[in-house]
Order: C-alpha cells, then sequence, then structure tokens
C-alpha cells in the first residue's frame, strides 16, 4: 500500500468540504482530481499535505499513519506540493527560489552559520547542485540569474515545479498547475509533468482542463459537493452518466 | 562597479574609517554620541533579523534592550558580580526571556504579533516601573560600572569605550552577515515570503522563527547591556515604546531586510538629530511624517531602493544580452 | 460590600470609556483590515482640542465636545486619504508602520502646541451626589449615560440608514460590497470619520476625571487593541462587551489585588488569550 485515504472528512462550520472521500494514490502513477468549482479539490490536498486537520478520517503512507501531521513532517517524508497561486519570493532571483527548496535534507544551524562550518559549507553546496539539478529539469537553466517578478507566468509556474523537485519528493501534489496559462504552454507543463513521473515520482494533481488531464492521468478521481462520485481510468470516467450530470452545464468533458 | 568591486572598496574603507574616526575627530562629545550610534545599530541589527528577515514585526524590542540594561545593572551593582560574567548572563537572560516570549507570541501573525508585542513590550515597562525592589523602579540605577581595565586601559574613557562598543558592532555585523547567507537565513527570507510555502518544503516554521527571534532578543540585550555600561545610570524610560520608535525609523531609514539599512539609518538619523538638538522633544515633527513618507513612497529605505536599482541595471543588461543573442540566432538562420 | 459597589459603578465608568475607543478601532478594521495604531492620538487631540475650546473661546463644554468631534472625524478622514488609501494594496507591515508615524507626529505636535505638563478640564458636572450610600460624581454618571446614548445612536445608524448599512455590509463583505455598487471610498471615509468622533467624545468625557497629556492616549489605545483582540477584531457588539468587562476586571482587581498593577490586567488578559487561542476569540476558522 502506497498511500490510502479512508474516510476523509473536513467541516468548516457548518459546511462540510471533504465528506468522507476513500482514495488510494498509486505509486509511480500520475493520479488526477477534477471536479466542479468548490467541489472540495483543493482542501483536499490541503488535508492531505498537512495544512488542515481533517475532522474525521485516515491517511496512511506505507502502513504509517499520518493523520493531522504538521505540514512541514510531512514534507519530510517526501510529499511535496505546488500552490493555485504561486506564492514566489517576487524580489529574488529564479536560483535563490529555488536553493531553499533542499534545506529540508540539511542539519546545519545558526551555529553552523555563526561559524561558517565545513558541515555548513558542504550542505550549501548540495543545495546549490540540488538547485542547479532540478533548474535543468525544468528548463530554467537560463533564468537561474533572473528576477522572478520579471519572468514570464508559466516559468513561474516551472520555478514553483522546480521547487517542489528540489525537496527530493517521492510523491508530488500539483494544485492547478495549468491555470491561467496558454494552451502551448500547457503543451510544455503537460510534458514536464510526463518526464517528472518517469523519474520514479508519484504524481497528484487537480486539473480544471480536462483535455490534459485525459491525455496524462493514468488514474481519476471525481469529486462532487466534497463527495467521491466516481473513480476510474480516463475513459471510464468520460464514460460516467454521474460524472457527466455533475458536469452538465458547467464545464463540458472533451 | 559591480557588488563585488563595492564589498571590495567601500567595506575596507568604512572599517577604517570607523577605526580612525576618534583620532581625527577629537571631540569627547560627538565620540560618545558615535559610540551611542554604534550600540543602537547593535540592536537595531536585531530588530532587523526578527522584522526584517523574517517578517514579523516585533514591537517588544525596546523591552529586551531594557532587560539586556536591567540585567546588567542588577548583576554589577546590587549582586556585585564579575563584569564580563555579569555581562555575559544579561545577555543569556534576555535571549531566555525572549525563548519564553517568543514560544508564545510566533503563534500569532501579522496584526496579533505586532499587537502582542506591544503590549508585552508594555508589560516589560510596566514590571521594570513599579518593581521599585529590584529595579528601583522609577529612580532607576545610579553607579553601574564601566567594563573592567584591561591593562592600562581604562573603559572610563571615552576612546576605549569607542573602541569596545566598535569591537561588539564588527562581531555582530559578521555573524549577522554570514547568518542572512546561510541556509539559515535563506530559510528565515522564506518564511518572510510565505509561511505556506516555507512550511510545504519542510520549514519547521515555529522552530525557525523561535531561533530567529531568540537570536534577535540577544542583539537587543548586548545593545542593552553595552548602553548601562556607557551611560552609567538608567532609568525605566529606555523600555518604553518610544525606543522601539526610534529603532523603527533608524531601520527604516536605512532599509528594512537589508545588511546595510541598520548602520546606514541609525547613523544618519542620530546625526541628523544632533543637528536638530534645538527641537529637542519636537524631532518627532519631522520623524514622525518621515517615516509615514518613507514606508509610502520609499519602503526600502536608502540601501533597499539602491540595490533595487542595481537589481534593475542587472536585469537590463541580462535582457540586453538575451535580445544580441536571439538577434545573432536571428542572422544565422537567414 | 459597599467598596464592591463602588468599585463596580468605577468599573462601569471605566469600562464606557473603554468600549467608545474600541468601538473606533474595531470599525476601522473592520472596513479596512488594518489596526490603527494612530487611534491613541485621536483619542488625545479629542481631549485637546474640546479643552482648547472651553478655555480659549470659553464655549460650553457640550459645544466644544461637538466641535472636537468633528475636527477629530476629520482629521481621521485626512489621515485615511493621505496615508491609509495609498497603502490599501501594500504588504501589511507597512500600513503599521506608517500609523506609528502618524501617531509621533501627532503627538509631538501636541506637546509643541499645549506643551507636555498635564492638564485639568472643567466641567459643569463636578457635583457629587449620593445614591443609597453611594458618592458618585455627576461627571461619571454622564459619562455612564453618554455612552449608553453613544452606543444606541450607533445602533440605529448602522442598521436603520442606507448609508450605516453600507459600513455593515462592507465589513461583511468587501467584494460583495462593491459588486452591489457600493462606494468603497466613501464607506472607508466615513468610518474613520467616526472611529475619529468616537475617540473624541471619549476622551472628553474621560479627560474631567482623568487628565489632559500629549501620552494620555498611549494606555487606552493599547488597551483598545486588548479589548478587540478579546471581542473579535471588527466585531462591534464585541467591543462593547470586551470594554465593559476590562473596566470591571481593572476596578475589582485594583481594589481587590492591587492598585499598583492595576494596568498589567487587560495585558494579561491578552497573554492568556493569545496563549491559548493565537487567532483571538471568536474567529472563524478560514475556508480554503
Amino acid at each position: 500500500m502506497f498511500l490510502e485515504i479512508a474516510g476523509l472528512t473536513k467541516r468548516f462550520g457548518g459546511l462540510t468540504a471533504v465528506d468522507h472521500v476513500d482514495f488510494s494514490v498509486e505509486e509511480n502513477k500520475i493520479n488526477a482530481i477534477i471536479g466542479p468549482n468548490g467541489a472540495g479539490k483543493s482542501t483536499f490536498f490541503n488535508l492531505i499535505s498537512g495544512f488542515h486537520p481533517p475532522t474525521e478520517g485516515q491517511i496512511l503512507y506505507r502502513g504509517q499513519d499520518i493523520t493531522g501531521m504538521p505540514s512541514h513532517k510531512i514534507a519530510n517524508l517526501g510529499f511535496a506540493r505546488t500552490f493555485q497561486t504561486t506564492h514566489l519570493f517576487e524580489q529574488s532571483t529564479v536560483f535563490d527560489n529555488v536553493m531553499v527548496g533542499h534545506r529540508l535534507r540539511t542539519k546545519s544551524t545558526l551555529v553552523d552559520a555563526v561559524f561558517r562550518t565545513p558541515r555548513l559549507k558542504r550542505e550549501e553546496e548540495k543545495c546549490k547542485e540540488k538547485a542547479l539539478e532540478v533548474l535543468e529539469f525544468t528548463g530554467l537553466s537560463h533564468l537561474a540569474d533572473r528576477i522572478t517578478a520579471n519572468i514570464s507566468q508559466e516559468e513561474k509556474k516551472r520555478t514553483a515545479f522546480a521547487l517542489a523537485l528540489a525537496t527530493d519528493p517521492v510523491i508530488l501534489f500539483l494544485d492547478e498547475p495549468a491555470a491561467g496559462i496558454n494552451p502551448d504552454e500547457t503543451e510544455g507543463l503537460t510534458d514536464l509533468i510526463k518526464r517528472i513521473s518517469t523519474t520514479g515520482i508519484t504524481v497528484c494533481l487537480i486539473e480544471h482542463k480536462m483535455q490534459m488531464i485525459m491525455k496524462l492521468a493514468d488514474k481519476i478521481m471525481v469529486l462532487n459537493h466534497g463527495e467521491k462520485i466516481a473513480e476510474g481510468t480516463p475513459e471510464e470516467i468520460q464514460n460516467n452518466q454521474e460524472v457527466i450530470r455533475a458536469y452538465l452545464g458547467g464545464e463540458a468533458i472533451a | 562597479m559591480n557588488g563585488a568591486n563595492i564589498k571590495k572598496i567601500l567595506l575596507p574603507a568604512v572599517l577604517l574609517l570607523s577605526l580612525l574616526f576618534p583620532l581625527v575627530i577629537q571631540n569627547e562629545y560627538y565620540l560618545h554620541i558615535m559610540t551611542l550610534a554604534f550600540i543602537w545599530i547593535i540592536a537595531v541589527y536585531g530588530l532587523n533579523l526578527i522584522a526584517g528577515y523574517t517578517g514579523y514585526l516585533s514591537l517588544a524590542h525596546a523591552g529586551f534592550f531594557a532587560i539586556g540594561a536591567y540585567a546588567i545593572s542588577v548583576l554589577t551593582v546590587k549582586a556585585e558580580m564579575n563584569y564580563w560574567l555579569a555581562f555575559l548572563l544579561s545577555v543569556l537572560i534576555t535571549s531566555i526571556i525572549g525563548f519564553f516570549i517568543g514560544l508564545i507570541a510566533l503563534r500569532t501573525k501579522e496584526h496579533y504579533f505586532a499587537i502582542y508585542t506591544l503590549c508585552v513590550g508594555y508589560i516589560i515597562y510596566l514590571v521594570i516601573y513599579k518593581w521599585e525592589e529590584l529595579t528601583g523602579g522609577v529612580r532607576g540605577f545610579i553607579g553601574i560600572p564601566a567594563p573592567p581595565p584591561i591593562g592600562s586601559i581604562s573603559f572610563d574613557e571615552t576612546v576605549p569605550m569607542y573602541y569596545l562598543v566598535l569591537f561588539f558592532l564588527i562581531i555582530g555585523m559578521v555573524a549577522m552577515y554570514r547568518i542572512v547567507h546561510s541556509l539559515s537565513g535563506r530559510t528565515y527570507k522564506a518564511i518572510r515570503n510565505s509561511e505556506d510555502l516555507a512550511a510545504s518544503i519542510g520549514i519547521s516554521t515555529m522552530r525557525n522563527k523561535l531561533a530567529a527571534f531568540v537570536l534577535s532578543t540577544a542583539y537587543a540585550g548586548v545593545a542593552g547591556a553595552l548602553y548601562a555600561s556607557l551611560i552609567r545610570f538608567i532609568g525605566p524610560d529606555i523600555g518604553y515604546t518610544n525606543i522601539i520608535f526610534d529603532m523603527l525609523i533608524y531601520l527604516l531609514v536605512g532599509g528594512i531586510g537589508t545588511l546595510s539599512g541598520p548602520v546606514i539609518g541609525t547613523i544618519l538619523v542620530v546625526w541628523v538629530s544632533q543637528n536638530l538638538q534645538f527641537l529637542q522633544d519636537y524631532r518627532m515633527l519631522i520623524f514622525g511624517p518621515l517615516l509615514t513618507f518613507l514606508i509610502i513612497f520609499y519602503p526600502k529605505g536608502i540601501a533597499g531602493s539602491f540595490i533595487q536599482w542595481r537589481q534593475k541595471q542587472k536585469e537590463k543588461a541580462i535582457q540586453k544580452e538575451s535580445a544580441q543573442i536571439q538577434g545573432r540566432e536571428a542572422e544565422t538562420k537567414i | 460590600m459597599e467598596t464592591l459597589i463602588q468599585q463596580l459603578f468605577n468599573g462601569l465608568t471605566v469600562g464606557s470609556v473603554y468600549s467608545l475607543v474600541a468601538l473606533g478601532l474595531t470599525l476601522v478594521f473592520g472596513i479596512l483590515h488594518i489596526p490603527n495604531f494612530a487611534h491613541g492620538a485621536l483619542y488625545m487631540l479629542g481631549g485637546y482640542v474640546t479643552l482648547t475650546m472651553m478655555t480659549s473661546l470659553g464655549l460650553h463644554y457640550w459645544v466644544a465636545i461637538l466641535l472636537s468631534m468633528l475636527a477629530v472625524g476629520l482629521i481621521a478622514v485626512l489621515m485615511e486619504r493621505l496615508i491609509f488609501h495609498p497603502l490599501k494594496d501594500a504588504p501589511p507591515l507597512q500600513d503599521k508602520i506608517a500609523a506609528i508615524g502618524i501617531l509621533l507626529f501627532l503627538e509631538a505636535l501636541a506637546q509643541f502646541i499645549w506643551g507636555a505638563d498635564y492638564k485639568t478640564m472643567p466641567t459643569p458636572y463636578g457635583q457629587v451626589i449620593e445614591i443609597g450610600g453611594l458618592t458618585i460624581t455627576l461627571q461619571r454618571l454622564l459619562i455612564v449615560a453618554a455612552a449608553i446614548v453613544i452606543m444606541i445612536g450607533l445602533h440605529l445608524f448602522l442598521r436603520k440608514t442606507m448609508t450605516g448599512s453600507s459600513i455593515i455590509a462592507m465589513a461583511q463583505n468587501r467584494d460583495g460590497a462593491f459588486l452591489v455598487g457600493i462606494n468603497a471610498n466613501k464607506v472607508a471615509m466615513l468610518t474613520f470619520l467616526i472611529s475619529g468622533a468616537l475617540a473624541a467624545i471619549a476622551a472628553s468625557l474621560a479627560a474631567p476625571i482623568n487628565l489632559v497629556s500629549p501620552g494620555m492616549g498611549h494606555l487606552v489605545i493599547l488597551k483598545a487593541f486588548v479589548i478587540i483582540i478579546i471581542g473579535g477584531m471588527g466585531s462591534i457588539p464585541g467591543a462593547i462587551l470586551g470594554g465593559y468587562i476590562l473596566g470591571f476586571s481593572e476596578s475589582l482587581g485594583a481594589a481587590y489585588i492591587s492598585n499598583d498593577y492595576k494596568d498589567l490586567i487587560a495585558f494579561v488578559l491578552l497573554v492568556l488569550i493569545l496563549s491559548i487561542k493565537p487567532q483571538g476569540l471568536f474567529v472563524k476558522e478560514g475556508h480554503s
């Protein structure tokens, strides 16, 4: 068992954002979560990555119960994520943004900083190498020294990917990676996600662009009003009556 | 002139200037003011670490400054302890109190943190003011000793004290430089940028914020202890909110979140204030609006604006270069 | 028993003043989400303007208060236009520091114009009356009564008039208010006007039993912050209730614990509350 989610529920006051959802994320595959706006997809991500404690339910990672664990500890287990809106440090360079991503794999403290210990130097070198490696992988090497505020939206998305990859993740959660970018760029990001998957990282993504999902995903779960209404391969989902009903009047499934 | 050159020329020049200052300026009063300014710089570096680099506006730092000053006074005057032991202990006491306050205060964010620390600062002031048996209440402390003489160098005199404070300042600056450029410093900046993002890349935000906060209170403690030893008498006023507002002005004029900002801002404002002596209590008629004006139009202060300007120049150069490369590529294609 | 009742009445008086100051602060926070650190300076100005109108122009107490409310209200509006409006999209650090700048300026200005010494404000209501063995100055009774009248007036204004309900609408939902055509600028200015006027009348009512000085706003504003954190930032009933709670705890604390440390009560309360609930009391859990 890789990542097992059982009966996951989150209530905000009287509102149930996620309602008893069972889901198993499959290792080394691209898992997708779709659903109309306000279906509880982002909340679902926030619960798994430890940003909100669930009201009910359990999350098991390789048999270990990680329910309610704080997000930085979950990240240490190998969970990385991106956000719908990128929170990058705009006044800093792309390289500086990405370099701190490998911090969680280092141990140096303030004392190391003040005395410039060999450990700090070694770990800084490690973080730099990692940053260069993920920038290369995401096709951003030529932008490393640019100020983040001055690069394009799609390049910022890639930077956010690079930052997440710098943590050496086992599983990568992507929250609407293609929101706000044009079709050509979406194509490029789709390729990037595929390449990430081939390196052995499990991908789990939320997306609205159906074409992209159908091309990418090995497995899809559909949420509506916080409840799981369907799960299966892209073909199965495309032909599922309940899914079509949920989307009727909303976006059509292409 | 690029960044490396500026550092290579400007830094030694400033260092040399600060070393030669007592030889050039023979006026004892000016030396005293400069020594005082150096002490404020140390305190402002502390504030800068937590407010500028970590993004938490602490308004309790005048309180920590006062704790440092009162701790060394109590230990040397009342307990008659060895000066340097007392010095070390005062910094330790300040940091320990900082640790416990930070533990609670740092769970709050933004407005709550600012209000919370403002209130903590006021509590510290009030306790100092009311706890007469320990602090002397409104009368404060007199007869605080100067650091003990080393050989024939007596720190009763202005020049040796100047160099002693400068020595602490340089250590403080080197340590701060190293911290800011280390992985720890990058971690603090990541927290300032976005705590959610920092947590998502595995950073324990609480532990790091606490480390930054405690260290920043230690800087305030060092400054407070030095202040008490320089001025030799203290009253509860040094913990009042006016002091934190002064520090904020120094930091913002110089540039919050920059390494040179505390030095530039403090020295500039302290010297301008000296020349506005005739205004005395009314100097805030100028500095109050200045603070507001700066935060609206130049929120990065002097150093920050300069850094931003240089960044822009660099960006332009990069863009030009890439345009040329593209141009050349286009030509070869043709 | 008598001291208890006496202290309870003192608590009611002090609580009334706190509530009025906290009301202005919470209104501004509700609309613009900024903690106005300069609010204490408005309070202080209110005291001085009323005092000057009475002593220099020989105006009646109530006329002086009315003019003071107007003057301080306009200063607050000016503050909104010149400082908070330009900073409305800036990082949260900036509006706080800008407010501190104003605070420093206004205090220095007051000291420049009126001097640093404490001044007493005369009141036409200096008589002492006795009700059932309780000795009360008329001024204190007036504070309690005036506060209640103002609160009822404010309630009616916010609930029963179009202009008033636009303030409530904007506090509840900024974007929604914009969609239904509420002019955000107007509402912000109006809120600052009310907030300044409330600070001015609170100071003018309290001044005859306290004193007028450039630093008179320091403690009051800090306590008002504590109150709106207790009552929920932006909540109107919370500010009123919190004001009275603090007033009572202080007067009882002064009588039964220690008069020296009574000013600490508010801050100890705050430290306790934020230690247990870092987001303050009565905060809705975020939904994202």
